[in-house]
């Protein structure tokens, strides 16, 4: 049965909405470089083009559609997914403000004062506005518990000092989610959770600077606060209820909270010599056009082998994530969702790690080489690789809150 | 184009039988129920017998089971592979001495052959003869056109190997060979000629034998030329269930390990605090869940005649296999010195999954016929 079919009469209604208005307004191909994925933007030209593209599908009212009205959404229910599935069918680009959309507006949208929601939502979810998300540290990386930011009551205001960093999108960000610590006595309920202004506090408490990657690349940063002053209004929840705030943060990170993230997505970005990395097939290609001994690479039994059970995870994935949405076949319904992450990333870093033997003497090559084999961006994602098997809780975390929330397995701390 | 069913085809009817089968396991087949039933004796040299229940198969019988996969119009239910996989599933996780499986197997293979004959044997499993495949040859080939037995003039001669579940069958399918390729034959294993001789298989939860036939009569199921590819035409159903059998086996085993590693205590804390236990057992937890994924798939995709059912299937084995032989040492090792011994259980899945993976071709096997699928041959 195809999607289509499960459709509600108003959802039915919706999807020919989005499918007429897709088939006119696609932007297109971009005149600028766009990177891979959002979270490697640099260029302001294509995150302008990007935006651009946001905010059209925005005022369609294609993203925040699950949203209510007097929040800048659309008023509808369970509708996102449909958009998100059209907007994929139609290979759009995908959208910018990922972590406004995923992690920001939805903790908001739970934790916030309703003026504060109406204030921020439309902007956020137009892409008009760009967010991040101030929850690393130099000392709270996996434990995540260990903010040392701290933000100090001061009548109606807050004043905040501290050094967030790993900070994605924070040089274009116009604003942050931010967990810090108001209460130093106690780890866990001495944790707040405030959004602040990143852009217009440049230089009057906020710092924003680059860090860069091991790849040579910029794309997050580090932030330091010095005496930022913060209305209380922007604080959400209760003071001390930070870390119950997070947790809805990290469910919608995860994709396992109750609001649908806008996702668009599906156009190939075109990279140097035009391939694409990512998937089995295009290491398939890359290993019938590489040399091994004179013979093409995906001639070669071992390498063969190797391919095959990237191919088989792969596929798995997939059919996790199908088997996930039938009830019958899990035995624990965060089983499959919890796993998304850990398996995805592993997924990603052994693919590409596969290519340097591939390559062989090639893969030595970096970007700028004209020698090197599919422009080098394979070699490129294999040390992006590890930014997100390690961001977002790193694999081992993520093992530990498998073992302990899925298998009942005693805390490791 | 082939039809995508979102639930796999695993509907209400499914769901029922199923639970309906994890309820008899659970009531009838506890695993200190199996092992005091076939690991009675731990002599290395013990004398090699063939344990089951066989009041447990008739009840089996009599709850239709065998006729899940036979079509209704040769009198039986006529399930999708998905109602089989799922009881495989349940099968494998109670670790029961049946031919069910192999019954399974040898009713695919006749679903494949469009003869009366077949449908006649059909009608008979339907009815709750066990019956089991005897195709494969001394080397253990599992290229369906190998078989060291012949016919000629409708008599069999020659020997089959590796045949599962043969001293709980009533009959056997059995390929052969003749000058216009290899045909399928029904033969009974009681007939004048048969003989069953057990293989001293490690597995205690199933039986194996060398089946030799001297000149046996025999019915033809599918022409010479023909039985190969009927036996191809099966081949990702029984991937599918076979795996499912290494999952439920896979999950017994992580359970039963989550379970000691939650109360055994050493250095004063449970294992399972220490992430040098926890770790690998999530590992495990992943491997089940991919070969599950995949076992379903692949079974949803022979049902709906979609063209990716042999790549799902082998995909599916696989991943079982490698999936089969992790869950099993790691449920040794983190049971410690006690996992070394006869009398923990583990054994017992430690074996099947040991006999299942290299059962219809091992991991390596199914990866090597994966990448000429999808790679194309190597040159």
């Amino acid at each position: 049965m195809s999607e289509a079919q499960k459709d509600t009469q108003d959802q039915a209604e919706f999807r020919s909405q989005c499918q007429e208005w897709l088939e006119k307004n696609h932007p297109g191909r971009p005149d600028v470089k766009i990177p891979q994925g959002a979270l490697e933007l640099s260029d302001p030209k294509a995150l302008g083009w990007l935006q651009k593209w946001q905010k059209s599908a925005y005022d369609a009212g294609l993203i925040g559609c699950d949203y209510p009205v007097e929040v800048g959404g659309g008023g509808k229910t369970d509708c996102q997914a449909i958009a998100n599935q059209e907007m994929q069918r139609a290979k759009t680009p995908y959208l910018p403000n990922i972590i406004g959309m995923g992690m920001a507006a939805p903790t908001i949208f739970f934790h916030a004062r309703d003026d504060v929601k109406a204030e921020l939502l439309p902007g956020l979810l137009s892409g008009e506005e760009i967010w991040c998300q101030g929850f690393s540290e130099p000392g709270a990386g996996s434990d995540l518990a260990n903010q040392q930011t701290f933000a100090e009551r001061d009548g109606d205001n807050w004043v905040i000092n501290g050094h967030k960093v790993w900070t994605s999108l924070a040089h274009f960000a116009s604003w942050m989610i931010l967990l810090c610590r108001t209460d130093k006595a106690d780890k866990y309920n001495g944790l707040s959770y405030f959004v602040v202004p990143i852009k217009s506090a440049l230089g009057n408490g906020v710092t924003v600077r680059p860090l860069i990657k091991m790849t040579g690349e910029t794309g997050f940063n580090e932030v330091l606060f010095e005496n930022l002053v913060v209305p209380d209004r922007y604080r959400l929840d209760e003071v001390g209820a930070g870390w119950k705030v997070a947790m809805t943060t990290l469910s919608h990170e995860r994709g396992a909270g109750p609001l649908v993230t806008p996702s668009s997505g599906g156009m190939t970005v075109e990279q140097g010599e035009g391939v694409s990395t990512g998937s089995v097939a295009s290491l398939i290609e890359l290993a019938k056009r590489q040399q091994r001994d004179g013979k093409p690479a995906a001639d070669d039994a071992v390498i063969r082998d190797e391919l095959m059970k990237l191919a088989i995870r792969q596929e798995a994935m997939r059919q996790n994530s199908r088997r996930a949405a039938v009830p019958a076949l899990v035995d624990h319904p965060a089983r499959i969702p919890l796993q998304g992450k850990l398996v995805a990333t592993e997924f990603n870093q052994d693919l590409s790690e596969l290519s340097y033997q591939i390559e062989g003497a090639a893969s030595s090559l970096g970007v700028t080489d004209p020698q090197a084999a599919a422009g080098g961006q394979w070699q490129l994602a294999y040390m992006n690789s590890f930014g997100v098997t390690i961001a977002a809780g790193a694999n081992e975390v993520q093992r530990n809150i498998l073992g302990e929330r899925v298998l009942g397995m005693p805390k490791s701390k | 184009m082939a039809e995508t069913l979102k639930n796999f085809g695993f509907g209400e009817d499914e769901t029922m039988l199923r639970d309906s089968a994890a309820k008899f396991f659970a009531d009838h087949c506890s695993a200190d129920k199996i092992h005091a039933l076939v690991a009675a004796d731990h002599h290395i040299d013990r004398e090699n017998q063939c344990h089951w229940d066989q009041s447990l198969w008739q009840q089996i019988v009599e709850l239709g089971w065998t006729a899940v996969c036979v079509p209704e119009a040769a009198g039986g239910i006529g399930m999708p592979v998905v109602a089989a996989v799922a009881l495989a599933e349940q099968v494998g996780k109670a670790a029961f001495p049946s031919p069910l499986l192999a019954t399974f197997n040898a009713t695919l293979v006749l679903n494949a052959c469009s003869s009366d004959a077949a449908t006649k044997a059909l009608i008979d499993i339907a009815a709750g003869k066990a019956t089991t495949l005897a195709v494969t040859n001394q080397q253990g080939s599992w290229n369906s056109s190998d078989t060291d037995v012949q016919v000629s003039d409708g008599k069999l001669t020659g020997t089959a190997y590796f045949v599962q579940e043969a001293r709980k069958c009533d009959q056997l399918v059995v390929s052969a060979k003749t000058t216009e390729g290899v045909g399928l034959y029904l033969v009974d294993t009681a007939a004048t000629g048969v003989e069953v001789v057990p293989d001293a298989i490690i597995d205690l939860t199933r039986d194996q034998a060398h089946v030799a036939f001297s000149g046996v009569t025999a019915i033809e199921l599918a022409r010479p030329g023909t039985g190969n590819k009927a036996i191809d035409t099966a081949l990702p159903a029984i991937l599918s269930i076979l795996s499912a059998d290494m999952v439920g086996a896979g999950e017994w085993l992580l359970q039963t390990t989550v379970e000691y590693a939650k109360t055994r205590i050493q250095f004063d804390r449970p294992l399972g605090f220490f992430q040098a236990v926890k770790h690998p057992l999530v590992n495990v937890m992943l491997d089940i869940d991919r070969a599950k994924s995949l076992a379903y798939s692949a079974a949803c995709a022979v049902d709906t005649g979609d063209e990716e059912a042999e790549k799902l299937a082998r995909m599916a084995k696989s991943q079982a296999g490698d999936m089969a032989v992790f869950s099993a040492s790691r449920a040794v090792q983190f049971h410690g010195g006690i996992g070394f011994t006869w009398e923990c259980f583990v054994h017992l899945f430690f074996k099947r999954q040991m006999h299942s993976q290299v059962l219809f071709g091992d991991a390596r096997y199914h990866r090597s016929r994966l990448a000429d699928l999808m790679i194309g041959k190597a040159a």
